[in-house]
């Protein structure tokens, strides 16, 4: 199953969790299973009419997934899917 | 022209000159360069040293704050000696003791897009070494609208990120952060930590790009974002491409001035102000002492993490870490009187949020936080 790699910041809203195994096909459907496994996630990575927001970058390898299909980018097993988060601290 | 080295310089640089890429020319280079170094804190720090230490003839610091206790954890250009001094001073002092061969501007000041023009002009690069967003985005625009290479490293507790935008050649912050993440959302290292050493490791990493870039060597990091944990020990790199629809660099701008980065951001460009919810919802630490005190029935809720318990706490209080704040809610009476606390305040705000949008209307976010009530009413408690 492919996995995704949830940044520091948004660790509080997943149980703490720094990778989660998820079933799924594509982006699409390992989010959803991401927020169904952690609801609270939702809110901060969706609005909401349900579109990603803006400052949630997702990469597949070294690939932004905008570059490749999209939310409807397929996943493969062994596949990490990373969240870049913006972070500010200096 | 590049200027020359006096023999005493040659003496310097020499571990410089003994390499074919930096060479004499090189170094000279170096010598005619021009840095902006936004923060002298944790990344300005490290950048700072190194960029001095290597001879970049002139160096200009930008910084509104003075030295805390809590600083010298990872802010190594200053020391205990310089508590309460101006941090621009107290890292001027300290550059030109490295080397006095240099030139250092400062500026204590705060960026803002008033004077950013005027401050950035005599520089041919920007290194950012803030620690808020409007920051940030102040500074990517400011290097867009200027044509100037914009030195970007950013940490958190154990991660870090470092780039190069430079929007001549490749894309800018906004390119991959068209907008920042809603307030409260990513806290700042004021609120969430950071280890010591990370900024050491990132800011040395901005000091090299910038050092490359003055030289023309190398690959710099302009269309990659290294990705940096601390506790794997690994370092990623992923591609950024230029967005043409960035608001700022892409084929229709619509930023073509500098704006009101708070007012974007929706937060302070100050990350370590005391966390305020408004006067109509604030209490201060002594109003709250004395309420207790008079023997009023107040519900007090910490919404820090259970780690910070040990550090400090106030007798009675509940823990619902803001993170789970939003599924407790059903614990909690709408009726009771309620108030909320931090560190500093920034946390229980957004608590606070949560209650009031959830139609809580007796509810309280305690100003300052526990340091507030260190410093006010309990001075038995450390502040942190």
């Amino acid at each position: 199953m492919p996995q995704l790699k949830i940044p520091t910041p948004l660790r509080p809203y997943a149980s703490g969790e720094s990778t989660l195994t998820l079933e799924g096909e594509t982006v699409a459907e390992i989010l959803e299973a991401m927020v169904d496994l952690h609801p609270q996630l939702r809110k901060h990575l969706f609005s909401e009419t349900g579109q990603l927001r803006p400052f949630v970058n997702l990469f597949l390898g070294e690939e932004n997934i905008n570059q490749l299909e999209g939310l409807q980018t397929p996943l493969e097993e062994g596949d990490t899917l990373l969240i870049i988060p913006s972070i500010a601290g200096g | 022209m590049l200027p020359e080295l006096t023999h005493e310089e040659i003496h310097r640089y020499s571990r410089h000159l003994l390499i074919p890429d930096v060479g004499l020319e090189g170094q000279r280079k170096l010598k005619a360069a021009s840095v902006l170094i936004v923060g002298t804190g944790g990344l300005g720090s490290p950048i700072a040293l190194y960029l001095a230490a290597a001879g970049v003839g002139r160096i200009g610091l930008v910084d509104y704050d003075v030295v805390d206790f809590s600083n010298l954890q990872r802010q190594i250009v200053h020391g205990e000696s310089r508590l309460g001094d101006l941090k621009v001073e107290s890292a001027r002092d300290r550059l030109l003791d490295l080397n006095p061969e240099i030139q250092v501007d400062i500026y204590n000041e705060f960026l803002t897009s008033d004077n950013a023009f005027e401050i950035a002009e005599p520089y041919d690069i920007i290194v950012d070494g803030t620690d808020n967003f409007p920051t940030r985005y102040l500074i990517n625009d400011l290097c867009v609208l200027t044509g100037k290479a914009n030195v970007y490293g950013s940490i958190y507790r154990f991660d870090g990120q470092a780039s190069v935008f430079d929007a001549r050649v490749g894309p800018c912050y906004r390119c991959l952060f068209p907008e920042p993440p809603p307030p409260g959302l990513v806290p700042s290292c004021a609120e969430g930590g950071v280890l010591g050493v990370l900024p050491g490791t990132i800011g040395s990493i901005q000091a090299t790009e910038t050092l490359k870039l003055i030289l023309g060597i190398g690959e710099p990091l302009i269309g990659r974002l290294l990705l940096y944990d601390a506790l794997d020990l690994s370092f990623q790199s992923v591609k950024l491409h230029k967005n043409p629809d960035c608001k700022v660099c892409g084929e229709h701008p619509e930023v073509t001035e500098l704006i009101d980065y708070e007012d974007f951001c929706g937060m302070p460009a100050r990350d370590h102000e005391e966390g305020s919810a408004g006067a109509k919802w604030d209490i201060t630490a002594v109003e709250l002492a004395d309420r207790l005190k008079a023997g009023e029935k107040l519900r007090l809720i910490d919404v820090r993490e259970p780690h910070e318990l040990e550090i400090s706490h106030l007798e009675g209080a509940e823990l619902i870490p803001l993170g789970e704040f939003a599924s407790h809610l059903s614990e909690l009476d709408s009726a009771e009187e309620i108030v909320v606390f931090c560190k500093v305040g920034t946390r229980s705000t957004r608590a606070l949020e949560i209650l009031a949008s959830a139609g809580f209307k007796k509810v309280k976010n305690l100003k300052g936080g526990i340091n507030a009530w260190a410093i006010n009413v309990d001075p038995s408690l450390p502040i942190y």
